[in-house]
């Protein structure tokens, strides 16, 4: 994909301009500084970076959550202001409303988005629909009447992509959606993420401390240097698509894993 | 699945006689009448006359020859306390949102609210007869005042103590926080409400009794202060029992009220 990396360019879904972010006031931490970063429709990139570098930070900054001090975000060609609601979000944690039945919480965001929310009553079938055949999707066809309760951790973050994707976002946040799994369950994971980012009109960032998962999955792995955190060094993964589990047995891929590791080790000892 | 076939194979095999005594579920009840054969005994074998402790067949007694002003008390008391304790659900639910909606709301609301909690409801009685003199409304407004502050505590608790990551998803969504408050908020704090419900109900009582007994000519407190003065005591005794009756009842609603209600959250981890 030629002018991928080139930033401020028409292809760009989102680009983040040289931006700073401090919590709490003038005195506060400075999460992320001197960030630079874009991201082009469809693509794949992941974020990998010393814990505490900033990676939340930048989900939250794309997402409208914060709003930077410094520089600028600029998302689908506006520049982020607010929420914006053509982003879907996953995190670590599967927050699902334990009162709410698996459909309901995947149903959620129906409520919430402006676009969907008046339409929801009337069009309740086309819904109801729509999110049995994305929870289908991701291995949950009929699970959809059961309590979060009633289903495993691996099940429950299923759920919580079917969540993320109700609303047909254009762009899905993940950040470390996997850490909290198991490894078998975490590969069958990655996999039904593969298989919606080939299937789907989706650009996605996936935030992870997993380097083996950021190369598996990612287009683009970019890594970012110790608080505060900006982008040191972007990585295009050469991999073929479709990628097979094989993949990491490879020796290019395990040398990938290991320079990107060494890169890391030094970002954290630099700080 | 398979799990339910084996337990039904491992269930079948020791044959079980049809009829089995459910002693758990019997349990109260027999406690109940051990406390009353006890206390029966002690006042035999002690020979305390009963204008001291008078035995529990003596109460019973009570409780027959005095039924009429007994039970027009009885509907008093429960009268003052159910109103005061609906007033209290109504202005706690909506005091508690509003300390919950916004922190400046809650660091101004809550050391008032802690403060106030702090005063001795009794000690307002006396105010609360200046204006508005003695009977039903200070014994209402007295079990309001003391039961509210829980429900307020504990719905306000339910709303502040939202997961950050729950709410960042919505708000990512566009969610305004009447909407945050509607589909995570008060569904959330409806375990702590009903959770609330049974201590609130049982303070209503001390409330409308503590004012009944010092302000009013009707309910069962009143009764029990004049029954007192006349040395009445098996009668004193009789207004107890009546208000442990009301108490038990009143509180075992409330618990089956927080079951129905809110299944979902002994089911889950979050209220834990
Ligand atoms: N709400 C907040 N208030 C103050 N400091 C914060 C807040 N969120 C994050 N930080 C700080 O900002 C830095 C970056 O945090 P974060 O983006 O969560 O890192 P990461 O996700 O890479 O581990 C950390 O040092 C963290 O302590
Ligand atoms: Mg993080």
């Amino acid at each position: 994909m030629p002018g991928r990396l080139e930033r401020g360019d028409a292809m760009a879904l989102v680009s983040i301009e040289n931006v700073d972010m401090r919590y709490g006031g003038p005195e506060g931490t400075l999460a992320v500084s001197g960030l630079d970063l874009s991201i082009a429709r469809r693509d794949f990139t992941a974020v990998v970076g010393p814990s505490g570098c900033g990676k939340s930070t930048l989900m939250k900054l794309v997402t409208g959550l914060h709003i930077p001090q410094k520089g600028a975000v600029v998302v689908a060609g506006h520049e982020v202001t607010k929420p914006v609601s053509i982003v879907g979000m996953a995190f670590q944690n599967p927050t699902m409303l334990p009162w709410r039945t698996t459909l309901d919480n995947v149903l959620l965001p129906l409520e919430i988005v402006e676009k969907h929310r008046h339409r929801l009553r009337k069009h309740k079938d086309e819904y109801v629909a729509q999110a049995e055949a994305l929870l289908e999707t991701v291995g949950l066809k009929g699970f959809g009447s059961k309590y979060p309760w009633q289903l495993s951790g691996g099940m429950q973050q299923r759920a919580n992509l079917c969540r993320a994707l109700i609303h047909e976002p254009e762009l899905l946040m993940l950040d470390e959606p996997f850490g909290a799994l198991d490894a078998f369950t975490r590969e069958e994971l990655w996999c039904v993420i593969r298989d919606l980012h080939a299937s789907r009109d989706v650009t996605i960032v996936l935030v992870t401390h997993d380097l083996r998962e950021s190369v598996f999955l990612a287009d683009r792995v970019v890594v970012m240097s110790a608080r505060p955190g900006r982008v040191v060094a972007e990585h295009p993964v050469p991999f073929e698509r479709p990628r097979d589990l094989e993949i990491m047995y490879r020796p290019e891929f395990n040398e990938m894993v290991q320079a990107l590791h060494g890169e890391i080790a030094n970002a954290r000892e630099l700080a | 699945m398979s799990t339910v076939t084996e337990n039904n194979a491992v269930a079948a095999t020791p044959p079980k006689p049809a009829f089995r005594i459910n002693w758990i579920k019997l349990a109260p009840v027999l406690y109940t009448i051990g406390l009353f054969v006890l206390w029966e005994l002690a006042v035999i074998i002690s020979g305390l006359p009963h204008t001291v402790l008078p035995a529990p067949s003596r109460v019973f007694q009570a409780i027959v020859q005095y039924w009429s002003p007994i039970w027009k008390n009885s509907l008093q008391t429960f009268y003052t306390t159910t109103l005061g304790f609906l007033i209290a659900v109504v202005a706690g639910m909506a005091i508690g949102l509003l300390i919950g909606w916004s922190r400046a709301i809650y660091a101004g609301l809550y050391p008032i609210m802690v403060g106030f909690n702090a005063i001795p409801k009794v000690a307002l009685v006396p105010i609360l007869v200046i204006w508005f003199g003695i009977g039903t409304v200070p014994a209402v407004l007295t079990a309001f005042l003391i039961s509210f502050f829980p429900i307020v505590v504990n719905v306000a608790t339910g709303l502040a103590t939202i997961e950050p990551e729950t709410e960042d998803v919505l708000r990512a969504l566009g969610a305004k926080k009447m909407d945050i408050m509607l589909k995570v908020g008060i569904p959330r704090s409806m375990p702590y409400f009903f959770g609330s419900l049974k201590v609130a109900i049982t303070l209503a009582f001390v409330g409308s009794v503590i004012s009944e007994t010092v302000a009013s000519n009707n309910g069962l407190g009143n009764m029990m202060a004049s029954a007192q003065s006349q040395f009445n005591v098996p009668l004193v005794f009789a207004g107890l029992i009546m208000l442990a009756v009301e108490g038990i009842a009143m509180y075992a609603l409330m618990a089956w009220l927080e079951r129905r209600m809110t299944g979902w959250a002994h089911r889950s981890s979050m209220a834990a």
